[in-house]
């Protein structure tokens, strides 16, 4: 579980997250959703400690993310950015292999080898991975740094909105993967906490739903009780219908 | 390419018998140097995520002489000059870690992504150490001044032989501080949130890299004086031939093609063509060179 205790940012006078209290369960696929500018990259981006906590506290299945030793959260916790900029001339196996840093610091082993290969395949990268990284298409960077953070192996996952740039194909692949780890191996899978913008993704792949709004958390709980028509409507300040497919609900927001 | 460096490096000296110690002792300035110069541009140049900023573009070398400048000025021209050699040199370098490390590491901890402010800022922060550095020359005394002038421009001659050995000292413990470092570099490289991530302590890191490049800079310049664009010819060509972005590989190089361009250009400038000081010149003219391509071609990573 992440417990996220009292946790205020500001960024000059601008308060960008307001007392945040939040446990985030092991519970699978926890996906946040909220406006542009509500504050989730910031808060993912505390919580994997990329950007130093101003008040409050927040622990990671009981390490206090401020006093653990970076490595250590390192083999506990993966994140992969939102923006994501490489200034070295990089192939992709080489950017993948990164993800196996906190675990052989510089002096890859062959069971580091196989974990990319994995990460790889599981991307669809194969074909692409003496590229270099600065040769793929958008959607194509996308993976490979979802792959890196993948590579890392680790009980937690964040990724913040992972779908950008993908095509449908790619989205939903990814998609079923995240899920597909949080459900296999034997401690119950991987905890994936994820920032997801195109809803009906949420709604058909999430196990928890938390919704951020101008810095404060507005709603949590399971997506059937969050996708509703008059939860979303508050939360996005439009007008948005839910209707049903094969149990899951369906966001119209684009018409 | 070990094999070309070591070629160089041992065919050099038989090339004229006599007077072997003097040119051995000029050959280790010139290996030193060229070792310092390329080892601390490609360190730098990771730290900053910036292929056309060198230590020396961003006044590292006037830091030192700004030092320098600034410790005659405290304690007055004749009674420095009279230290002994060994402490002044060592308290000139420690001055200027100190004074890199917490500049640097506040211009480089946040936002440094943003290449062109970079560059400003680093000119900027250059000039502002050369001019300080000749306002305090201004200050000075002449006889004062005399002292420091000597510092003030790039020479290949003649060398102090106890700075000589004190300098060698200095980089193979920097170097002997540098070599665990340079797989966590390939990390750094990736920049600050990636390298946090994957569980680098990037802040602690930062600082102790700064205070490498820092301490190499101090070597070269209180070698031969500053030479503003040899570093980014040599990390350039680094770069361009090693092909790879592990430091453990980039880092040896340089220092590698540091030590052959000034070893094999001062010797074909003094025993092919009989030139005395030219070869700062032409480093300088195609570094220069150089520099100016990389600015307007722009698109440099
Ligand atoms: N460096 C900064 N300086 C000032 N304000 C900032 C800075 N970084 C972020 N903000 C502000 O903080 C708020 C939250 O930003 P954050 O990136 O967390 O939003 P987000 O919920 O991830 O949005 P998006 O959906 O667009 O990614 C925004 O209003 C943004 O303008
Ligand atoms: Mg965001």
């Amino acid at each position: 579980m992440i417990s996220i205790r009292d946790v205020n940012h500001n960024i000059g006078s601008a308060r960008i997250l307001k007392d945040i209290n939040l446990d985030i369960p092991r519970a699978g696929a926890t996906a946040i959703i909220g406006p542009n500018g509500a504050g989730k990259s910031t808060l993912l981006n505390l919580v994997a400690r990329l950007q130093p906590l101003q008040t409050g506290s927040i622990s990671i299945d009981g390490q206090d993310v401020g006093k653990t030793p970076t490595a250590q959260i390192a083999k506990a916790l993966a994140i992969v950015s939102q923006q994501n900029f490489v200034a070295s001339r990089l192939r992709v196996r080489d950017l993948v292999g990164f993800g196996r840093w906190p675990h052989h610091r510089g002096r890859m082993g062959p069971e580091d080898h196989e974990a990319v290969d994995q990460a790889l395949a599981a991307f669809d990268l194969l074909s692409f991975q003496s590229r270099f990284l600065d040769e793929l298409s958008g959607g194509q960077q996308q993976r490979a740094f979802v792959a890196m953070g993948f590579a890392q192996g680790t009980d937690w996952l964040l990724l913040d909105e992972p779908l950008n740039n993908l095509d449908m194909f790619h989205a939903r692949a990814l998609m079923k993967r995240v899920h597909g780890v949080s459900r296999s191996g034997a401690a119950g899978g991987r905890q994936v906490l994820m920032v997801v913008h195109e809803i009906n993704y949420v709604a058909a792949w999430a196990d928890h739903v938390v919704a951020l709004r101008e810095g404060e958390v507005a709603l949590q709980g399971a997506p059937e009780e969050i996708l509703t028509s008059a939860a979303l409507s508050g939360l996005y300040e439009m007008d948005i219908q839910v209707s049903e497919h094969q149990g899951r609900p369906l966001v119209l927001h684009h018409v | 390419m070990l094999a070309c460096g070591f070629f160089m490096l041992w065919g050099l000296p038989s090339f004229s018998p006599f007077i072997l110690t003097l040119r051995a002792e000029r050959l280790l300035a010139l290996v030193v140097v060229g070792a310092a110069v390329g080892a601390s541009t490609v360190v730098f140049q990771t730290v900053a995520a910036n292929r056309i900023l060198t230590p020396t573009i961003m006044g590292f070398d006037s830091l030192f002489l700004m030092v320098q400048t600034g410790l005659v000025f405290l304690f007055g021209g004749l009674s420095y000059a009279a230290l002994p050699v060994t402490p002044k040199f060592l308290l000139e370098t420690l001055l200027m870690m100190l004074a890199a490390m917490v500049l640097f590491s506040l211009l480089f901890g946040r936002g440094r992504r943003d290449m062109h402010r970079m560059i400003l800022v680093g000119v900027i922060v250059g000039i502002l150490f050369r001019s300080l550095t000749v306002f305090l020359q201004r200050l000075l005394d002449p006889s004062e001044f005399s002292v420091v002038q000597g510092a003030m421009f790039a020479s290949f001659g003649a060398v102090d032989l106890t700075t000589l050995y004190l300098a060698t000292g200095l980089c193979c413990l920097v170097f002997a501080v540098l070599v665990p470092m340079l797989r966590p570099l390939d990390v750094i490289a990736l920049g600050r949130s990636p390298a946090v991530g994957l569980g680098v302590s990037y802040d602690r890191a930062l600082v102790g890299l700064l205070g490498i490049t820092a301490a190499l800079v101090a070597v070269s310049t209180a070698l031969v004086g500053p030479i503003s664009f040899l570093g980014l010819l040599v990390a350039s060509l680094a770069h361009a031939l090693m092909r790879t972005h592990r430091h453990a590989l980039l880092v040896p190089a340089a220092a590698l093609i540091g030590a052959v361009i000034l070893v094999v250009g001062q010797g074909v400038f003094e025993r092919v063509l009989g030139l005395q000081s030219s070869l700062a010149v032409i480093v300088e003219f195609f570094g220069g060179l150089l520099f100016l391509i990389l600015v307007l071609r722009g698109a440099v990573r």
